[in-house]
Protein backbone atom coordinates (compact mmCIF):
# COMPACT_ATOMS: atom_id res chain seq x y z
CA UNK A 1 0.00 0.00 0.00
CA UNK A 2 1.71 3.24 -0.85
CA UNK A 3 2.15 5.95 2.05
CA UNK A 4 -0.22 8.55 0.56
CA UNK A 5 -2.84 5.77 0.84
CA UNK A 6 -1.94 4.71 4.39
CA UNK A 7 -1.92 8.23 5.12
CA UNK A 8 -5.73 8.92 3.68
CA UNK A 9 -6.96 5.90 5.70
CA UNK A 10 -5.41 7.73 8.83
CA UNK A 11 -7.06 10.96 7.91
CA UNK A 12 -10.33 9.68 7.38
CA UNK A 13 -10.39 7.88 10.36
CA UNK A 14 -9.45 10.60 11.96
CA UNK A 15 -12.24 12.59 9.97
CA UNK A 16 -14.84 10.30 11.38
CA UNK A 17 -13.44 10.35 14.98
CA UNK A 18 -14.17 14.24 15.02
CA UNK A 19 -17.32 14.04 13.29
CA UNK A 20 -18.69 11.49 15.79
CA UNK A 21 -16.93 13.15 19.16
CA UNK A 22 -16.78 16.84 17.81
CA UNK A 23 -20.25 18.55 17.08
CA UNK A 24 -19.94 20.86 14.05
CA UNK A 25 -19.47 24.43 14.88
CA UNK A 26 -21.99 26.09 12.97
CA UNK A 27 -24.85 23.31 14.75
CA UNK A 28 -23.16 24.28 18.10
CA UNK A 29 -23.49 28.03 17.80
CA UNK A 30 -27.55 27.83 16.20
CA UNK A 31 -28.20 25.44 19.65
CA UNK A 32 -26.79 28.07 22.17
CA UNK A 33 -28.77 30.64 19.85
CA UNK A 34 -31.62 28.33 19.98
CA UNK A 35 -31.11 28.19 24.15
CA UNK A 36 -30.75 31.94 24.47
CA UNK A 37 -34.02 32.46 22.37
CA UNK A 38 -36.14 29.39 24.03
CA UNK A 39 -39.26 30.60 26.36
CA UNK A 40 -40.56 27.44 26.73
CA UNK A 41 -39.63 25.75 30.38
CA UNK A 42 -39.57 22.13 29.61
CA UNK A 43 -37.56 23.09 26.37
CA UNK A 44 -34.90 25.13 28.09
CA UNK A 45 -33.83 21.87 29.86
CA UNK A 46 -33.86 19.82 26.83
CA UNK A 47 -31.43 22.12 25.28
CA UNK A 48 -29.44 22.63 28.04
CA UNK A 49 -28.95 18.78 28.36
CA UNK A 50 -28.29 18.94 24.88
CA UNK A 51 -25.10 21.98 25.24
CA UNK A 52 -23.86 19.53 27.93
CA UNK A 53 -23.84 16.30 26.51
CA UNK A 54 -21.52 17.65 23.51
CA UNK A 55 -19.39 19.63 25.74
CA UNK A 56 -18.70 16.69 27.74
CA UNK A 57 -18.25 14.69 24.32
CA UNK A 58 -15.66 16.99 23.03
CA UNK A 59 -13.98 16.95 26.38
CA UNK A 60 -13.32 13.37 26.85
CA UNK A 61 -13.71 12.14 22.81
CA UNK A 62 -17.05 10.38 23.44
CA UNK A 63 -19.20 9.78 20.73
CA UNK A 64 -21.74 12.64 21.22
CA UNK A 65 -24.67 9.57 20.60
CA UNK A 66 -24.78 6.01 21.17
CA UNK A 67 -26.57 6.10 18.07
CA UNK A 68 -23.11 6.40 15.84
CA UNK A 69 -25.10 6.34 12.63
CA UNK A 70 -24.76 4.37 9.19
CA UNK A 71 -21.27 5.35 7.91
CA UNK A 72 -22.08 7.53 4.89
CA UNK A 73 -19.78 9.35 2.84
CA UNK A 74 -20.33 12.31 -0.20
CA UNK A 75 -17.69 12.55 -2.48
CA UNK A 76 -16.56 15.49 -4.58
CA UNK A 77 -14.23 13.59 -6.66
CA UNK A 78 -11.68 16.13 -9.58
CA UNK A 79 -11.60 13.75 -12.78
CA UNK A 80 -7.97 13.70 -12.36
CA UNK A 81 -7.65 12.39 -8.45
CA UNK A 82 -4.74 9.87 -8.99
CA UNK A 83 -5.80 7.58 -6.08
CA UNK A 84 -9.56 7.38 -7.33
CA UNK A 85 -8.47 3.70 -7.73
CA UNK A 86 -7.51 3.42 -3.96
CA UNK A 87 -10.10 5.66 -2.21
CA UNK A 88 -13.18 3.19 -1.84
CA UNK A 89 -10.82 0.55 -0.48
CA UNK A 90 -9.53 3.32 1.71
CA UNK A 91 -12.91 4.49 3.22
CA UNK A 92 -14.14 0.61 4.04
CA UNK A 93 -10.60 0.01 5.49
CA UNK A 94 -10.97 3.62 8.03
CA UNK A 95 -14.48 2.87 8.86
CA UNK A 96 -13.40 -0.70 9.94
CA UNK A 97 -10.47 0.73 12.31
CA UNK A 98 -12.58 3.60 13.38
CA UNK A 99 -15.03 0.62 14.42
CA UNK A 100 -13.00 -0.11 17.04
CA UNK A 101 -10.74 2.61 18.00
CA UNK A 102 -13.14 5.76 18.21
CA UNK A 103 -15.30 3.28 18.72
CA UNK A 104 -18.44 2.77 17.35
CA UNK A 105 -21.84 0.92 17.74
CA UNK A 106 -21.61 -1.78 14.95
CA UNK A 107 -24.91 -0.65 13.17
CA UNK A 108 -24.59 -2.67 9.37
CA UNK A 109 -27.39 -5.75 10.00
CA UNK A 110 -28.04 -8.22 7.36
CA UNK A 111 -31.64 -7.40 6.59
CA UNK A 112 -32.91 -10.88 6.30
CA UNK A 113 -30.51 -12.77 8.42
CA UNK A 114 -30.66 -9.99 11.26
CA UNK A 115 -26.90 -10.43 11.61
CA UNK A 116 -24.59 -7.66 12.18
CA UNK A 117 -21.30 -7.34 10.82
CA UNK A 118 -19.93 -6.38 13.71
CA UNK A 119 -17.69 -3.73 11.62
CA UNK A 120 -19.98 -1.52 10.29
CA UNK A 121 -19.38 -2.44 6.66
CA UNK A 122 -21.32 -4.83 4.52
CA UNK A 123 -23.07 -4.82 1.18
CA UNK A 124 -23.07 -1.24 -0.23
CA UNK A 125 -21.84 0.04 3.63
CA UNK A 126 -20.01 2.04 4.31
CA UNK A 127 -22.71 4.00 1.77
CA UNK A 128 -20.59 6.08 -0.85
CA UNK A 129 -22.10 8.78 -2.74
CA UNK A 130 -19.64 9.68 -6.19
CA UNK A 131 -19.93 13.07 -7.94
CA UNK A 132 -17.09 14.12 -10.24
CA UNK A 133 -16.19 17.75 -11.57
CA UNK A 134 -13.03 19.24 -13.10
CA UNK A 135 -9.86 19.08 -11.06
CA UNK A 136 -7.18 16.92 -9.71
CA UNK A 137 -8.50 16.79 -5.67
CA UNK A 138 -10.97 15.43 -3.67
CA UNK A 139 -13.36 16.43 -0.82
CA UNK A 140 -14.86 13.47 1.11
CA UNK A 141 -17.91 14.33 3.29
CA UNK A 142 -17.94 12.18 6.65
CA UNK A 143 -21.47 12.35 7.24
CA UNK A 144 -22.48 9.47 9.97
CA UNK A 145 -26.35 9.26 9.79
CA UNK A 146 -28.06 8.64 12.65
CA UNK A 147 -31.31 5.53 12.15
CA UNK A 148 -33.98 7.74 14.27
CA UNK A 149 -33.40 11.16 12.15
CA UNK A 150 -33.66 8.69 9.14
CA UNK A 151 -36.50 7.15 9.73
CA UNK A 152 -38.83 10.48 10.02
CA UNK A 153 -37.40 11.04 5.80
CA UNK A 154 -39.83 10.63 3.69
CA UNK A 155 -40.54 10.83 -0.34
CA UNK A 156 -43.69 12.37 -1.61
CA UNK A 157 -44.76 11.99 -4.99
CA UNK A 158 -47.21 14.87 -5.56
CA UNK A 159 -49.67 15.49 -8.66
CA UNK A 160 -47.73 18.53 -10.20
CA UNK A 161 -50.87 20.62 -9.80
CA UNK A 162 -50.42 20.58 -6.40
CA UNK A 163 -47.54 23.33 -6.97
CA UNK A 164 -45.57 25.57 -4.21
CA UNK A 165 -48.49 25.20 -2.24
CA UNK A 166 -48.76 21.36 -1.58
CA UNK A 167 -45.11 21.31 -1.31
CA UNK A 168 -45.29 23.45 1.58
CA UNK A 169 -48.12 21.93 2.76
CA UNK A 170 -47.17 18.31 2.83
CA UNK A 171 -43.30 19.34 4.39
CA UNK A 172 -45.13 21.30 7.15
CA UNK A 173 -47.52 18.33 7.88
CA UNK A 174 -44.76 15.89 7.58
CA UNK A 175 -42.38 18.02 10.60
CA UNK A 176 -45.80 18.00 12.31
CA UNK A 177 -46.07 13.66 11.80
CA UNK A 178 -42.82 13.42 12.73
CA UNK A 179 -42.96 15.03 16.06
CA UNK A 180 -40.63 14.42 18.84
CA UNK A 181 -39.10 11.17 17.35
CA UNK A 182 -36.25 12.60 15.19
CA UNK A 183 -34.60 14.70 18.14
CA UNK A 184 -35.83 17.70 17.39
CA UNK A 185 -34.54 20.25 17.00
CA UNK A 186 -33.86 18.87 13.61
CA UNK A 187 -32.54 20.06 10.09
CA UNK A 188 -34.97 19.88 7.48
CA UNK A 189 -33.85 18.70 4.00
CA UNK A 190 -35.84 19.60 1.03
CA UNK A 191 -35.35 17.89 -2.53
CA UNK A 192 -37.60 19.16 -4.89
CA UNK A 193 -37.88 17.76 -8.75
CA UNK A 194 -35.40 15.11 -10.35
CA UNK A 195 -36.87 11.50 -10.31
CA UNK A 196 -37.77 10.36 -6.93
CA UNK A 197 -34.14 8.98 -5.86
CA UNK A 198 -32.32 12.78 -7.12
CA UNK A 199 -35.10 14.50 -4.81
CA UNK A 200 -33.98 12.28 -1.88
CA UNK A 201 -30.38 12.92 -2.06
CA UNK A 202 -30.40 16.78 -2.99
CA UNK A 203 -32.52 16.59 0.37
CA UNK A 204 -30.19 14.82 2.05
CA UNK A 205 -27.00 17.21 0.48
CA UNK A 206 -29.21 19.88 1.73
CA UNK A 207 -30.23 18.94 5.16
CA UNK A 208 -26.44 18.30 5.80
CA UNK A 209 -23.24 19.75 3.70
CA UNK A 210 -24.79 22.91 3.87
CA UNK A 211 -24.49 25.00 6.81
CA UNK A 212 -26.61 26.34 9.94
CA UNK A 213 -27.98 28.60 9.06
CA UNK A 214 -27.63 29.52 5.48
CA UNK A 215 -30.02 30.52 2.34
CA UNK A 216 -30.12 29.20 -1.18
CA UNK A 217 -28.68 31.53 -3.80
CA UNK A 218 -31.23 31.85 -5.44
CA UNK A 219 -33.72 34.29 -3.82
CA UNK A 220 -36.91 32.50 -4.72
CA UNK A 221 -35.57 29.48 -3.07
CA UNK A 222 -34.10 31.59 0.01
CA UNK A 223 -37.54 32.68 0.32
CA UNK A 224 -39.69 29.53 0.39
CA UNK A 225 -36.64 28.18 2.84
CA UNK A 226 -37.65 31.20 5.41
CA UNK A 227 -41.37 30.78 5.19
CA UNK A 228 -40.96 26.95 5.99
CA UNK A 229 -38.74 27.60 8.76
CA UNK A 230 -41.23 29.97 10.45
CA UNK A 231 -44.10 27.54 9.91
CA UNK A 232 -42.25 24.25 11.38
CA UNK A 233 -41.12 26.46 14.66
CA UNK A 234 -44.66 27.85 15.32
CA UNK A 235 -45.78 23.81 15.35
CA UNK A 236 -44.48 23.82 18.95
CA UNK A 237 -43.17 20.66 18.84
CA UNK A 238 -40.30 21.98 20.15
CA UNK A 239 -36.94 20.29 21.58
CA UNK A 240 -37.75 16.13 22.16
CA UNK A 241 -41.52 16.88 20.83
CA UNK A 242 -41.69 18.38 24.38
CA UNK A 243 -43.07 21.82 23.52
CA UNK A 244 -41.14 24.86 22.72
CA UNK A 245 -40.16 27.68 20.02
CA UNK A 246 -37.56 25.32 18.41
CA UNK A 247 -38.73 22.58 16.69
CA UNK A 248 -36.06 23.01 13.32
CA UNK A 249 -32.52 25.03 13.44
CA UNK A 250 -32.91 24.93 9.91
CA UNK A 251 -34.84 24.32 6.76
CA UNK A 252 -32.55 23.60 3.53
CA UNK A 253 -34.26 23.54 -0.17
CA UNK A 254 -32.95 22.49 -3.06
CA UNK A 255 -34.19 21.85 -6.65
CA UNK A 256 -33.94 19.98 -10.02
CA UNK A 257 -35.78 20.18 -13.14
CA UNK A 258 -38.77 17.59 -13.17
CA UNK A 259 -40.67 15.67 -15.56
CA UNK A 260 -43.70 16.95 -16.91
CA UNK A 261 -45.91 14.49 -15.09
CA UNK A 262 -44.07 14.41 -11.93
CA UNK A 263 -43.50 16.08 -8.69
CA UNK A 264 -40.99 14.54 -6.48
CA UNK A 265 -40.42 15.46 -3.09
CA UNK A 266 -37.95 13.92 -1.36
CA UNK A 267 -38.04 14.96 3.04
CA UNK A 268 -34.23 13.87 4.81
CA UNK A 269 -34.25 14.81 8.41
CA UNK A 270 -31.13 15.47 10.38
CA UNK A 271 -31.35 15.04 14.44
CA UNK A 272 -29.58 17.84 16.22
CA UNK A 273 -26.54 15.76 16.34
CA UNK A 274 -25.31 16.87 12.96
CA UNK A 275 -22.16 14.97 12.67
CA UNK A 276 -20.24 16.29 9.31
CA UNK A 277 -16.45 16.80 9.01
CA UNK A 278 -14.53 17.52 5.63
CA UNK A 279 -11.27 15.44 4.48
CA UNK A 280 -9.46 17.46 1.78
CA UNK A 281 -6.80 15.30 -0.32
CA UNK A 282 -4.76 16.91 -2.84
CA UNK A 283 -3.24 15.43 -6.19
CA UNK A 284 0.55 14.83 -4.13
CA UNK A 285 -2.08 13.01 -1.54
CA UNK A 286 -1.92 15.89 1.51
CA UNK A 287 -4.39 15.74 3.45
CA UNK A 288 -6.14 18.05 5.50
CA UNK A 289 -9.52 17.56 8.01
CA UNK A 290 -11.83 20.24 8.19
CA UNK B 1 -40.10 19.99 41.65
CA UNK B 2 -36.94 18.69 40.90
CA UNK B 3 -35.97 15.28 42.81
CA UNK B 4 -32.64 13.69 43.60
CA UNK B 5 -33.58 10.08 44.07
CA UNK B 6 -31.95 6.84 45.53
CA UNK B 7 -32.92 3.39 44.02
CA UNK B 8 -35.23 1.58 44.56
CA UNK B 9 -37.52 4.25 44.43
CA UNK B 10 -40.71 3.54 46.99
CA UNK B 11 -43.43 5.58 45.42
CA UNK B 12 -43.72 6.95 42.29
CA UNK B 13 -47.20 8.49 42.21
CA UNK B 14 -45.67 11.83 44.18
CA UNK B 15 -44.37 12.57 40.87
CA UNK B 16 -45.96 15.37 38.01
CA UNK B 17 -45.80 16.11 34.99
CA UNK B 18 -42.66 17.99 33.95
CA UNK B 19 -40.81 17.58 37.28
CA UNK B 20 -37.65 16.74 36.94
CA UNK B 21 -35.50 13.74 38.75
CA UNK B 22 -31.80 12.67 38.87
CA UNK B 23 -31.55 9.51 39.74
CA UNK B 24 -28.48 7.49 41.77
CA UNK B 25 -28.34 4.26 42.07
CA UNK B 26 -28.59 1.67 39.51
CA UNK B 27 -30.06 1.63 36.30
CA UNK B 28 -31.33 -1.29 34.61
CA UNK B 29 -31.11 -1.77 30.66
CA UNK B 30 -33.44 -3.14 28.60
CA UNK B 31 -34.64 -2.52 25.17
CA UNK B 32 -36.38 -4.57 22.67
CA UNK B 33 -34.98 -8.20 22.81
CA UNK B 34 -34.61 -7.83 26.28
CA UNK B 35 -38.36 -7.17 27.18
CA UNK B 36 -39.22 -10.39 25.13
CA UNK B 37 -36.41 -12.02 27.70
CA UNK B 38 -37.27 -10.78 31.02
CA UNK B 39 -41.30 -11.82 30.21
CA UNK B 40 -40.47 -15.11 28.66
CA UNK B 41 -37.93 -16.28 31.42
CA UNK B 42 -38.69 -14.13 34.67
CA UNK B 43 -35.77 -11.73 35.53
CA UNK B 44 -32.33 -12.49 36.94
CA UNK B 45 -32.69 -9.86 39.35
CA UNK B 46 -35.44 -7.61 41.91
CA UNK B 47 -36.65 -5.24 39.26
CA UNK B 48 -39.34 -3.73 41.87
CA UNK B 49 -38.79 -0.15 42.90
CA UNK B 50 -36.14 0.06 39.60
CA UNK B 51 -35.45 2.31 37.09
CA UNK B 52 -35.66 0.78 33.46
CA UNK B 53 -33.64 2.41 30.78
CA UNK B 54 -34.72 1.84 27.23
CA UNK B 55 -30.98 2.08 25.86
CA UNK B 56 -28.93 0.42 23.53
CA UNK B 57 -25.68 1.75 24.56
CA UNK B 58 -21.71 1.81 23.36
CA UNK B 59 -19.62 -0.57 26.25
CA UNK B 60 -15.92 -1.21 25.02
CA UNK B 61 -14.06 -4.16 27.64
CA UNK B 62 -10.74 -2.30 28.46
CA UNK B 63 -8.45 -4.30 30.61
CA UNK B 64 -10.61 -6.72 31.75
CA UNK B 65 -13.27 -4.32 32.81
CA UNK B 66 -16.34 -2.88 30.98
CA UNK B 67 -16.35 0.47 29.83
CA UNK B 68 -19.55 2.58 29.30
CA UNK B 69 -18.76 4.64 25.67
CA UNK B 70 -22.04 6.52 24.76
CA UNK B 71 -25.48 5.18 26.15
CA UNK B 72 -28.51 7.76 25.28
CA UNK B 73 -32.02 6.72 25.04
CA UNK B 74 -33.45 4.73 22.31
CA UNK B 75 -37.00 5.42 20.89
CA UNK B 76 -39.86 4.11 23.66
CA UNK B 77 -42.69 3.42 21.25
CA UNK B 78 -40.76 0.28 19.45
CA UNK B 79 -41.77 -1.51 23.71
CA UNK B 80 -45.87 0.06 23.69
CA UNK B 81 -46.09 -3.89 22.98
CA UNK B 82 -44.17 -4.99 26.03
CA UNK B 83 -44.59 -2.42 28.65
CA UNK B 84 -48.03 -3.27 29.98
CA UNK B 85 -47.41 -7.13 30.75
CA UNK B 86 -43.49 -5.69 31.82
CA UNK B 87 -45.06 -3.22 34.62
CA UNK B 88 -47.71 -5.64 35.71
CA UNK B 89 -44.84 -8.56 36.17
CA UNK B 90 -41.58 -6.79 37.59
CA UNK B 91 -43.37 -3.77 39.27
CA UNK B 92 -40.40 -1.24 38.13
CA UNK B 93 -40.97 2.78 39.77
CA UNK B 94 -39.59 4.56 36.51
CA UNK B 95 -39.45 3.95 32.57
CA UNK B 96 -36.98 5.88 30.56
CA UNK B 97 -36.67 6.78 27.04
CA UNK B 98 -37.56 8.98 24.55
CA UNK B 99 -39.94 9.67 22.54
CA UNK B 100 -42.98 8.72 25.39
CA UNK B 101 -45.72 5.59 25.28
CA UNK B 102 -48.99 5.00 24.41
CA UNK B 103 -52.35 4.15 25.76
CA UNK B 104 -51.35 0.76 27.10
CA UNK B 105 -48.69 2.04 28.95
CA UNK B 106 -50.22 4.86 30.51
CA UNK B 107 -52.84 2.54 31.83
CA UNK B 108 -50.39 0.27 33.34
CA UNK B 109 -48.57 3.10 34.50
CA UNK B 110 -51.88 4.20 36.38
CA UNK B 111 -52.62 0.58 37.61
CA UNK B 112 -48.90 -0.04 39.23
CA UNK B 113 -48.23 3.27 40.64
CA UNK B 114 -45.16 3.86 37.99
CA UNK B 115 -43.53 6.83 35.64
CA UNK B 116 -42.47 7.54 32.32
CA UNK B 117 -39.88 9.86 31.87
CA UNK B 118 -38.01 11.23 28.99
CA UNK B 119 -34.47 11.72 28.98
CA UNK B 120 -32.84 13.52 26.06
CA UNK B 121 -32.45 11.88 22.72
CA UNK B 122 -29.03 11.50 21.62
CA UNK B 123 -27.09 12.45 24.60
CA UNK B 124 -25.44 9.51 24.98
CA UNK B 125 -22.23 11.09 26.11
CA UNK B 126 -23.85 13.29 29.30
CA UNK B 127 -25.43 9.91 30.33
CA UNK B 128 -22.19 7.92 30.02
CA UNK B 129 -20.28 10.52 32.04
CA UNK B 130 -23.43 9.77 34.81
CA UNK B 131 -23.04 6.00 34.59
CA UNK B 132 -19.98 5.13 37.25
CA UNK B 133 -19.46 1.40 36.90
CA UNK B 134 -21.19 -1.71 34.86
CA UNK B 135 -22.75 -4.10 38.16
CA UNK B 136 -23.96 -6.75 36.00
CA UNK B 137 -24.78 -8.09 32.43
CA UNK B 138 -26.92 -10.39 31.88
CA UNK B 139 -28.19 -12.12 28.14
CA UNK B 140 -24.93 -11.22 26.86
CA UNK B 141 -23.91 -13.69 24.59
CA UNK B 142 -27.36 -14.15 23.22
CA UNK B 143 -28.61 -10.77 22.62
CA UNK B 144 -25.33 -8.74 22.31
CA UNK B 145 -24.27 -5.61 23.36
CA UNK B 146 -26.86 -3.15 22.57
CA UNK B 147 -29.61 -5.41 23.64
CA UNK B 148 -28.26 -7.35 26.70
CA UNK B 149 -29.61 -6.39 30.28
CA UNK B 150 -27.17 -4.02 32.00
CA UNK B 151 -27.30 -2.88 35.12
CA UNK B 152 -25.21 0.19 35.56
CA UNK B 153 -23.84 1.71 38.77
CA UNK B 154 -25.27 5.65 38.11
CA UNK B 155 -25.25 9.05 40.12
CA UNK B 156 -26.95 11.86 39.28
CA UNK B 157 -28.43 10.14 36.19
CA UNK B 158 -30.35 13.03 34.46
CA UNK B 159 -32.57 14.98 33.95
CA UNK B 160 -35.07 12.87 33.38
CA UNK B 161 -38.09 14.70 32.78
CA UNK B 162 -41.87 13.06 34.12
CA UNK B 163 -44.00 13.01 31.22
CA UNK B 164 -46.27 10.43 31.81
CA UNK B 165 -46.98 10.17 35.45
CA UNK B 166 -49.40 7.87 37.46
CA UNK B 167 -51.97 8.87 37.47
CA UNK B 168 -53.17 8.67 33.69
CA UNK B 169 -51.54 12.11 32.70
CA UNK B 170 -49.52 12.19 29.47
CA UNK B 171 -47.58 15.62 28.34
CA UNK B 172 -47.29 14.14 24.97
CA UNK B 173 -50.94 14.45 24.49
CA UNK B 174 -51.10 18.04 25.35
CA UNK B 175 -48.02 18.72 23.48
CA UNK B 176 -49.72 16.93 20.59
CA UNK B 177 -53.13 18.62 20.99
CA UNK B 178 -51.31 22.00 20.65
CA UNK B 179 -49.17 21.28 17.59
CA UNK B 180 -52.26 20.27 16.08
CA UNK B 181 -54.10 23.20 16.13
CA UNK B 182 -51.12 25.04 15.28
CA UNK B 183 -50.64 23.07 12.70
CA UNK B 184 -54.53 23.86 11.15
CA UNK B 185 -53.47 27.19 11.59
CA UNK B 186 -50.82 27.36 9.80
CA UNK B 187 -52.16 25.09 6.98
CA UNK B 188 -55.32 28.03 6.16
CA UNK B 189 -52.87 30.56 5.54
CA UNK B 190 -50.42 28.85 3.28
CA UNK B 191 -50.34 30.68 0.04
Amino acid sequence: MPPQVICMIDEIVEAIRRAETELSEDTVAALKKAYEKETNEMARTQLKAIIENFTVAKKGSLPMCQDTGLQTFFIDMGYDFPYRKELKNAITEAVRRATKEVPLRPNAVHPFLHKNSGDNTGRFVPYIHWELREGDDVVIHVIPKGGGSENMSGLYMLPPGVGIKGIKKTVVEHIFKSGGKPCPPTIIGVGIGGGADLALTLAKKAAILRPVPSRHEEEFVAQLEDELYEMANKLGIGPMGLGGDTTVLDVHVEYAHRHPATLPLGIVTQCWANRKRKVMIDSNGHVEVV
Amino acid sequence: MEYHEKTPIADARKYKLGDVIYITGQLVLARDEAHKKLLEEGAPIDLKGSVIYHCGPVVTKRNGEWKVVAAGPTTSIRMEIFEDQFIEKFHPAIIVGKGGMGEKTLKALKEHGAVYAAYTGGCGALAAERIKSVKEVHFLDELGIPEAVWVFNVEEFGPLVVTMDAHGNSYYDNVDEKAKKNLERILENIK
